[in-house]
């Protein structure tokens, strides 16, 4: 049995005029607690979990893109760096699971909101005394489970076919810990604020997937960080993806590759900064502008 | 406000760009009270629905529903109202059972899921997922989800649209069960021997105004309009007479036949027959 299926002893109706049909306003007796956001964010995220997996195919593709993209690129691009210590496979292992947990959570929080307000699931939602926190909550888990598997799954691919070393410290498994949050959560927050962007959810795709795929390019994903022009990398760097790549490659390629960065260094506190002021922006940025209709109907 | 009123709606007007979707319109809907909405497609009953719903934004007027302005509805409001749209809804991996229970957590004292399955008809069918339902179908659940949260005020709109001539009857008893238990529940329909089968008060609602009020017995003068008495003349060709005093008119008949009257009727305007007439479209019959 899952939280769902747990359904609460249910109040029976009142008996007739207990206290329904004289008090239209029905103030004095309605004092019972209204379930909590945290709960019901636990409830939503259960939810979600067992949808997202009843989708086989979405399963399977979600899972499988960034594994074929690192075989793909690992596999034309495999020379040893010179003065790196590491292969261009190991980088694009780090840069895949970057770009897994943008998907993970950007790309799919983006397209799945889209529709979900375009086929009024979230109109639904807010005719139910639902507080608008468990819903986001409830996303969040569904982003942390997928982004935590997908990445558990780069992880075997890479330690087992291109020999990428798991962090051999506590202090680099501290950094892949925060790294990993604050970039799951900053990319989710901007994946929330860009579902309001496309008008319908036909176009939500497209709306979503161009940008993440400019991003993937200026930010060192699919081209080496030392071959792409500076001023891309500079517009690049004022997103979390370019910051998520490079906190990545500090917790699993040598520190002698930090000489492939631009700064000549990992540059971990800038990391944090910038991956921590996504979150926080993301978050009011979100507030902001989420919308629970499309554009248009008021 | 007035003691008991469930809704209050004062001079409400709503326009999408150059279309005017309500022009001024007025309602008073008591605590308790099975109210049906009537009028043409486009006549603004959606658009009024989901004013009192607090799901669209209105450009001017009054709106008072279970003593509060549903342009800002706090979650202990929205747990008293229960609502069916007109377009629902998602369609989900989630089985009919699961929905039913997920939604009941939402409210802090929802009726019993397993019940209100049962009460929409849809038993045999909790464990299928939604996606597999048909039309009817998912209409129960929609409004499996409109009562789940057991609401004071239920709001629907065009609920039985796809329903079996069973499913329909079974939903009326939903409804009179419901407003038995003292819900004060608004519908629209287009199905006329729906609205007189269920609604204590009609209003008739023509290019976003009310254009008739009152019981479905007397709507617009129903109850005080002539009758029209049918029978066989001996030539076997149906006549008739219009009559404020049918009674007198089928005495003198009798009379007349010395007996039994051939191919007796006497008839009233039905509900349709106001119906038309209000909205302009009247039979030439
Ligand atoms: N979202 C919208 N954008 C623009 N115009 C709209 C919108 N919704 C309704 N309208 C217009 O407002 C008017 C009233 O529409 P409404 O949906 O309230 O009618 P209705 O009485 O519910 O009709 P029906 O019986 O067909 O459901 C119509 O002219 C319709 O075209
Ligand atoms: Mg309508």
């Amino acid at each position: 049995m899952t939280a769902a299926d747990a359904a609460p002893p249910a109040a029976q109706p009142e008996p007739d005029g207990a206290d329904g049909a004289g008090t239209a306003g029905g103030t004095g007796s309605d004092r019972e607690r209204l379930p909590g956001a945290w709960q019901l964010g636990l409830l939503r995220g259960a939810m979600e979990i067992r949808l997202f997996f009843r989708q086989r195919e979405q399963v399977v593709f979600t899972f499988a893109f960034p594994i074929v993209f690192l075989f793909l690129f690992a596999s034309i691009f495999s020379d040893t760096m010179k003065n790196t210590g590491t292969t261009a496979s190991q980088y694009y292992v780090t840069s895949m699971i970057a770009s897994g947990i943008m998907s993970t959570s950007f790309q799919s929080l983006g397209i799945s909101i889209a529709i979900e307000r375009d086929e009024k699931v979230l109109r639904r939602l807010r005719g139910t005394p639902m507080p608008p926190a468990a819903y986001f909550l409830g996303k969040i888990w569904l982003v942390l489970v997928t982004g935590v598997l997908e990445t558990a799954v780069l992880l075997a691919f890479g330690t087992t076919v291109y020999g990428v070393d798991l962090p051999s410290t506590a202090g680099r498994w501290l950094t892949f810990g925060w790294v990993f949050v604050l970039g799951i959560t900053g990319c989710a927050l901007l994946g929330i604020a860009i579902s309001s962007v496309p008008r319908s959810g036909r176009s939500a795709t497209s709306v979503v997937v161009l940008p993440f795929l400019v991003l993937q390019f200026i930010s060192g994903v699919y081209i080496l960080i030392d071959t792409i022009p500076n001023w891309m990398l500079t517009v690049g760097s004022f997103f979390p993806l370019k910051w998520l790549c490079q906190g990545l490659r500090s917790v699993f390629l040598p520190q002698a590759a930090a000489a492939l960065e631009p700064a000549g260094a990992w540059e971990s506190g800038r990391t944090a900064l910038v991956l921590g002021a996504w979150c926080l922006g993301g978050l009011l940025l979100c507030l902001l502008t989420f919308r629970w209709k499309n554009r248009g109907d008021a | 406000m007035a003691e008991g009123d469930a809704v209050r709606v004062r001079g409400l007007r709503k326009r999408y760009g150059d279309v005017v979707a309500l022009d001024g319109l007025d309602l008073d809907i008591r605590a308790g009270e099975v109210f049906g909405l009537l009028g043409p497609n486009g006549a603004g009953k959606s658009t009024t629905v989901e004013i009192l719903q607090g799901h669209r934004s209105r450009d001017s007027g009054e709106v008072s529903v279970l003593g509060a302005d549903p342009a800002a509805p706090d979650r202990r409001w929205k747990a008293r109202v229960g609502i069916v749209w007109q377009d629902e809804s998602a369609v989900t991996e989630m089985t009919v059972g699961e929905t039913v229970r997920h939604f009941a957590r939402y409210y802090p004292r929802p009726r019993d899921p397993a019940e209100v399955i049962a009460l929409v008809g849809l038993e045999a069918k909790a464990r299928s997922r939604v996606k597999e339902l048909s039309g009817g179908q998912r209409r129960r659940l929609d409004v499996a989800l409109g009562v789940i949260g057991g609401p004071r005020l239920l709001l629907l709109d065009e609920p039985t649209t796809g329903f079996d001539p069973v499913a329909r009857r079974q939903f009326w008893e939903l409804i009179r069960t419901l407003a038995a238990e003292g819900t004060t529940i608004i519908l629209t329909t287009h199905y006329l021997e729906e609205a007189e089968a269920l609604a204590d008060r009609l209003a008739v609602i023509a290019a976003g105004r009310v254009v008739a009020e009152g019981p479905p017995g007397s709507l617009a003068g129903r109850a005080e309009a002539r009758a029209t008495v049918h029978w066989a003349g001996p030539d076997g060709v149906e006549r008739s007479e219009e009559t404020g005093t049918p009674t007198a008119t089928v005495t003198s008949l009798a009379r007349r036949f010395d007996g039994e009257i051939p191919g007796l009727r006497v008839t009233r305007p039905t509900l349709e027959d106001v119906y038309l007439r209000l909205i302009g479209q009247e039979d030439p019959r």
